[in-house]
C-alpha cells in the first residue's frame, strides 16, 4: 500500500536528483572524476613524448622519494625532490607564521572597532583578496625588483650602492605567499573575535593579570579556533602554490606545484607528475582534517 | 589596575601592526597602478603622466583577443555555474536532511578543498585524452573547466540567501494551489535574486582572475588575459602590464564591492 506520505517523499526524492544533476555532473565531468583517471595514470609508464605508455608500473610513486643511483644502482633518496618538498613545507609554514603575526592583531584592531565601521574595515581586507592573485604577484614583483621601487628608494638615499638580489630567492616568495594569502588568515580570526566577551577581558584586569598576560591567557584561548583556522587556510594553499613561486622564484626555487609542471612539460614524466599530484593532495587532505576538527569545536563551542 | 580611562580593548602595538598591514596590501596595488600611467618605459622611475600604455594595450592585437576571449569564457562559466548552483542550492537547502547530502554538499565545495595545480593537472590528462578521441580543440574545455570550479563561489552566496528566506511565504502559494514552478517563479525567485546575482558576480571575477587551469588547460593560441599576462612576465616588462593589470582590478574592485553591498541590504 503507498499512502500520500510515501508518494511525496519518492516525488521529492526524484526532485531532488533532477535538481542536483547539473551541478554534479559538471562537478563529476571538471573536477573530481579527472582526479581517478591521475591516479590511474600515477601507475602507468611514461611514455617518450610526453602522455603514457598502459604498462603498468609502480616507478613513479616509487620516483617520488627516492631513485636508483645512475652510475652505481644504488637505491638513494631523490634529493632533488625532497629539497622541494622541504621547501614547500618550509616556506608554507613560515608563511603561515608571518601572517598570523601581522593578521592576529589585523583581525583584533577590526574587532575592537564600533559595531558600524567594522564590515568597512572588512571590506578593506577583502578587495585586495577577491583582486587577481597574478596581479597581486606582479605587484610585489614591481616592489623588490633589481630595478623595483625598494632599490631604487634605497639608492637613492644613498644606503646602498647596488641593488640587494631579492627577487628569486625564497625570500621573494615568502613575502608574496605572505602578502597573497593574509586575508584568508584575518578572516576566521576576525570571526572568532568578533564574538569575544570583552567582560572577561575585564575580568582578567580586574585581577591584575598585565595586558600580555591578558592576550595569552584570557583573548588568546577564546579566538584558538579561528587561529587554527586561519593558520590551516593559509597552508593549504601555500603548499600547493603555483603562480607566485613561479613569478618570484623564477624557475629557481621551485616549489610542489612547480615541481608537478615540469614533469607535464621539460621532464616528461606524467606519471611522476600524477603521483606528486596526489601526494601534494593526501597532505592538503591531512590538514583539512585538522581544519574541520577545528571549526566544528568552534561551533560547537559557540552553542551554534 | 582598571582605573579611570583604562582601556581593556587596547593592546600595546595591535593598532600600529593593523596600520602596517593595511598599508602593506594596497601600496603594491597602488604602486602598480601608478606606474601604468607612466610616460618613461620603466615600472619604477616616474617620468611624468601619460596614457600610452593604456593606448599600446588597447591596439596591441594579442591584448584584444585575450580580452574577448576572457570576457567570452568568464560570461558563459558564470551563467553555467549559477544556474547549476542555483538547482543545487534548492536541494540542498531548507529541505529534510537526506542521504548523501554530506556527500553533495563535499562535491560542491570540492574545487576549494583541492589544490588548484592538482585539477590543473587531472584536467589536462583528462582533455588530452578528450581531444585526441574527438579532434575538437575549441573553447569548450576552459568554459567547462571553468564553469566547475565556479559552482562553489556561485553557491555561497545563493544558499546563505536561501537559508535567510521565509519558507511560509512558498507554502501559502502552494496553499493558493500554485503549482510549484509558479511558486518558485513568483515567490521564490523574486527573493532569491540579489543571492543570485552576487553568486553570478563572484563566478564572474573567479573566472576572470583564472590563471592555473587555463594555463594548464587551454590549447596553443587561446591565451586569456591572466595567462598572456603571465607569459609576459618573462620579457622585458613595461607599463603595458600595469595597464593591462589596473584595467582588470577596477572589474574585480567594482564588482566586490556591488557583492558587498547585495550581501549588505539583506540584514
Amino acid at each position: 500500500m503507498t499512502d500520500a506520505s510515501t508518494l511525496r517523499a519518492r516525488g521529492e526524492r526524484r526532485t531532488r536528483i533532477l535538481l542536483l544533476t547539473p551541478a554534479m555532473l559538471l562537478l563529476l565531468l571538471a573536477a573530481s572524476g579527472p582526479l581517478l583517471i591521475v591516479l590511474v595514470y600515477s601507475f602507468l609508464t611514461p611514455g617518450a613524448y610526453g602522455g603514457v605508455e598502459w604498462i603498468f608500473s609502480p616507478k613513479a610513486w616509487f620516483n617520488v622519494v627516492a631513485e636508483v643511483d645512475f652510475f652505481t644502482d644504488e637505491l638513494v633518496f631523490a634529493d632533488a625532490h625532497l629539497t622541494v618538498f622541504w621547501r614547500s613545507i618550509k616556506l608554507s609554514l613560515i608563511t603561515m607564521l608571518s601572517c598570523l603575526i601581522v593578521g592576529f592583531p589585523t583581525a583584533y584592531f577590526i574587532a575592537t572597532r564600533p559595531a558600524g565601521s567594522r564590515d568597512m574595515w572588512m571590506l578593506l581586507i577583502m578587495i585586495p583578496f577577491w583582486t587577481n592573485l597574478l596581479i597581486r604577484t606582479f605587484a610585489i614583483m614591481e616592489l623588490i625588483r633589481n630595478q623595483g621601487t625598494v632599490n631604487t628608494i634605497l639608492m637613492a638615499a644613498g644606503i646602498i650602492d647596488e641593488p640587494i638580489q631579492m627577487l628569486f630567492t625564497e625570500f621573494a616568495i615568502l613575502i608574496g605567499m605572505t602578502y597573497v594569502y593574509l586575508p584568508l588568515m584575518i578572516l576566521p580570526i576576525y570571526a572568532s573575535m568578533e564574538r569575544l566577551d570583552f567582560n572577561l577581558v575585564e575580568a582578567g584586569y580586574d585581577l591584575y593579570a598585565t595586558r600580555w598576560k591578558v592576550l595569552r591567557k584570557v583573548i588568546f584561548p577564546l579566538v584558538k579556533p579561528g587561529v587554527v583556522a586561519g593558520s590551516i587556510l593559509v597552508f593549504v594553499p601555500c603548499l600547493g602554490a603555483y603562480v607566485t613561486p613561479r613569478v618570484l622564484g623564477g624557475g629557481k626555487q621551485l616549489m610542489l606545484g612547480n615541481l608537478i609542471e615540469l614533469q607535464f612539460g621539460q621532464l616528461r614524466n606524467w606519471p611522476l607528475g600524477a603521483a606528486l599530484s596526489l601526494t601534494l593532495l593526501a597532505i592538503v587532505m591531512i590538514a583539512l582534517v585538522f581544519y574541520v576538527r577545528a571549526v566544528g569545536k568552534e561551533d560547537a563551542g559557540h552553542g551554534h | 589596575m582598571a582605573t579611570k580611562g583604562f582601556n581593556v580593548r587596547k593592546q600595546t602595538g595591535f593598532n600600529s601592526i593593523a596600520m602596517f598591514c593595511f598599508v602593506m596590501l594596497y601600496l603594491p596595488i597602488i604602486l602598480l597602478v601608478i606606474y601604468s600611467f607612466n610616460a618613461g618605459e620603466s615600472i619604477a622611475v616616474w617620468e611624468g603622466f601619460s596614457w600610452r600604455w593604456y593606448v599600446s594595450a588597447w591596439e596591441n592585437e594579442k591584448v584584444q583577443d585575450a580580452t574577448i576571449r576572457s570576457l567570452i569564457i568568464a560570461t558563459c562559466a558564470s551563467l553555467i555555474a549559477t544556474s547549476a548552483a542555483v538547482l543545487a542550492a534548492l536541494a540542498t537547502t531548507r529541505v529534510k536532511p537526506w542521504r548523501g547530502q554530506t556527500l553533495a554538499f563535499a562535491l560542491v565545495n570540492q574545487p576549494l578543498m583541492v589544490p588548484e595545480i592538482v585539477t590543473a593537472v587531472a584536467l589536462l590528462i583528462f582533455f588530452a585524452m578528450v581531444k585526441v578521441a574527438t579532434g575538437y580543440t575549441g573553447l569548450a574545455y576552459l568554459i567547462v573547466a571553468h564553469s566547475a570550479f565556479c559552482i562553489p563561489f556561485a553557491y555561497m552566496p545563493i544558499r546563505a540567501r536561501l537559508q535567510g528566506m521565509d519558507l511560509n511565504l512558498e507554502q501559502a502559494g502552494a496553499d493558493l494551489y500554485g503549482t510549484p514552478v509558479k511558486v518558485f517563479r513568483h515567490i521564490t525567485l523574486p527573493q532569491l535574486w540579489p543571492g543570485i546575482l552576487a553568486g553570478a558576480m563572484l563566478a564572474f571575477v573567479i573566472s576572470l582572475d583564472d590563471v592555473v587551469i587555463t594555463e594548464f588547460v587551454k590549447s596553443a593560441g587561446q591565451d586569456t588575459l591572466p595567462t598572456y599576462m603571465l607569459g609576459q612576465l618573462r620579457r622585458v616588462i613595461t607599463p603595458e602590464i600595469n595597464a593591462i593589470s589596473t584595467a582588470l582590478l577596477a572589474v574585480s574592485v567594482l564588482m566586490v564591492i556591488a557583492f558587498f553591498l547585495l550581501n549588505r541590504t539583506r540584514k
